[in-house]
């Protein structure tokens, strides 16, 4: 699969980012752990786990690909879409 | 005494914020591209910052914890999803996009760029109207945030028309003075001091109430619900068409939306994408976590003050909790200043220059823009004392009218078949449908159309979605006009 298909994996990836930064599947939940609630420690992780797959998506080079630039990771590659 | 040291603390922050912005204007040099983009030359931490401390208003500040307060800590999910996740994406897809193809085409406005793409000066005009159209009521909650702030701090000795004039007066000298350099500057200054001190601030009242498990528990035994997810004000609906229409209202802020235009290179773009999600998250936690605990402290917020002051009262001295008020103070003021230039630009470049004087000196035009800024700022401050609505209110309005921008204007930067009719069309319509539902409100010969339908869902959602559906279902029945070039907004690498 060459690299700009594999890309494509980026848009559901975003979808559910986007999706699940707000906790659905603890909805009603009004347990508390360590202080706050449970759906709050969600949250917090969620972002966090945003930042590191937002940084893979830049380093990947997806981020110049997405806009149909040549990325110095695929520059490399030599398969420019 | 303490009144006074109060004030004292908050007009020398102030102050201290101006003499920032003096100090960049003196480095700066006198063109329209420097003034209003600092040359393109903005690094990682002062776009990060500068786009963070705009973002981050009287809305966030007050307005926040105010809903936290009344209607439970939830609106760190809303607030957290759309900034911190949803806008990030947006970043990227709207903003790296605009900055390429700005960057080789030298556009300094949303308009300008949509303007020369389908060669139609209406509509950059209309772009620009419309958003100086929803600007007015955004720079009108800064001075209705700044007003609440002090009623709260100093218990109603400064009335409420004092707080906004003051924020006011400051915010009109501030851009006359400075540009986007100045206002780049300071934003970074005011959002690293607003983030630690907000932390400070958290820390403190939390170790006054007895730790973190003690302020969630007291909360939770007067508030049962705050503790549970979901239920009361937040329905799905709701939860779901705020974070929507606000995030892609965001991007379509002339302030904001600028910024796209300012980095110094897509490395910076690309860094504060990352660092996005985490920022926000850092910011909206202990503010609005107060705004939530607050309602199982012993406190008394009275009609029409903000909690967050009362809080800050309550449990830290007085200069400390003059100090938070002053940096909220401040980056509302640094949020309103960005928008006065933002919008400045938006009339000079694309109503003013194009629409009614092609032949206006350079030093006509900064003129118009300055007394353009001081009226549209003294406008704002008078309909600031009417009070149409709470914070988060007169917000939301304002995030909607930009979010039916967004659709269309991705729609042109993505579907070379976009034509300028389908532009008109798909801008137009919905803009004009919005205004009816807002002025509704306020009109009173008139019944008032709904906002929200269905339990929560916002009809600008709708909107939104008759936006893309205009847009692209009437550039499919029309052709594109010669005056067009698609290949305007090509990437292509070289």
């Amino acid at each position: 699969m060459s690299r700009s298909r594999r890309d494509l994996v980026w848009i559901p990836t975003f979808a559910v980012l986007v999706a699940f930064a707000v906790p659905w599947p603890l909805w009603g939940v009004d347990r508390i752990v360590a202080g706050l609630p449970v759906w709050i420690w969600w949250h917090i992780a969620w972002l966090a786990l945003c930042t590191v797959l937002f940084s893979r998506f830049v380093r990947s080079g997806a981020w110049e690909r997405g806009m149909g630039l040549r990325s110095d990771a695929s520059a490399t590659g030599g398969d420019r879409p | 005494m303490t009144l006074g040291l109060s004030l004292g603390i908050i007009v020398g922050y102030l102050l201290f914020a101006l003499a920032i912005g003096l100090i960049a204007y003196r480095v700066s040099e006198v063109t329209a591209e420097d003034y209003y983009l600092a040359s393109r030359s903005l690094g990682t931490v002062v776009l990060l910052f500068t786009t963070f401390a705009t973002l981050l208003s009287a809305f966030t500040f007050f307005g926040g914890p105010n809903l936290a307060y009344a209607a439970g800590p939830e609106w760190l999910i809303v607030m957290g999803t759309l900034d911190g996740v949803l806008f990030a994406v947006l970043w990227y897809v709207i903003g790296y996009k605009q900055w390429l193809i700005g960057n080789r085409n030298g556009y300094m406005t949303l308009g300008e760029m949509l303007g020369d793409r389908f060669g139609s000066v209406g509509l950059r005009a209309l772009v620009a109207g419309v958003s100086l159209l929803w600007l007015f009521p955004y720079v009108m909650l800064q001075q209705m945030g700044a007003g609440e702030a002090l009623v709260g701090l100093t218990d109603g000795a400064v009335p409420y028309w004092g707080g906004a004039a003051l924020v006011t007066v400051f915010m009109i000298l501030y851009v006359v003075l400075a540009g986007m350099r100045g206002v780049a500057w300071t934003d970074t200054v005011q959002g690293l001091f607003m983030l630690s001190v907000v932390w400070i601030a958290a820390i403190w009242v939390l170790s006054a109430v007895g730790g973190l498990g003690a302020a969630t528990g007291s909360m939770i035994d007067a508030r049962p619900e705050f503790g549970r997810f979901g239920g009361g004000l937040y329905s799905p609906g709701f939860i779901i068409s705020s974070a929507i229409t606000i995030a892609f209202g965001v991007t379509m802020f002339p302030q904001i939306n600028q910024r796209f235009f300012v980095a110094k290179s897509g490395a910076v773009l690309k860094r504060s994408f990352v660092l996005w999600p985490v920022l926000v998250l850092l910011l909206f936690v202990p503010a609005f976590m107060l705004g939530a605990w607050a309602v199982g402290m012993p406190i008394d917020v009275s009609e029409g003050a903000n909690v967050l002051p009362v809080v800050l009262n309550e449990y830290t001295p007085a200069w400390f909790a003059a100090l938070v008020i002053a940096g909220a103070m401040a980056a509302m003021m640094s949020s309103s200043d960005s928008m006065l230039l933002s919008g400045s630009s938006y009339f000079t470049r694309d109503v003013y220059r194009p629409v009614i004087n092609a032949d206006a000196s350079e030093r006509r035009e900064a003129w118009i823009a300055r007394v353009g800024v001081a009226a549209f700022a003294t406008l704002a401050f008078v309909a600031s004392l009417l009070r149409p609505g709470t914070l988060i209110e007169v917000g939301n309005t304002a995030f909607s009218g930009f979010a039916l921008l967004a659709l269309p204007v991705i729609c042109a930067l993505y579907w070379d078949r976009t034509t300028r009719t389908g532009m008109l069309v798909g801008v137009l319509v919905p803009q004009v449908a919005y205004l009816a539902v807002v002025l509704s409100a306020v009109a009173p010969f008139a019944p008032t159309l709904p906002r929200s339908v269905a339990g929560g869902w916002d009809v600008a959602l709708g909107l939104m979605a008759l936006s893309a559906v205009l847009t692209v279902g009437v550039s499919l029945l029309t052709t594109p006009t010669a005056d067009g070039d698609a290949s305007r907004f090509a990437v292509t690498s070289d």
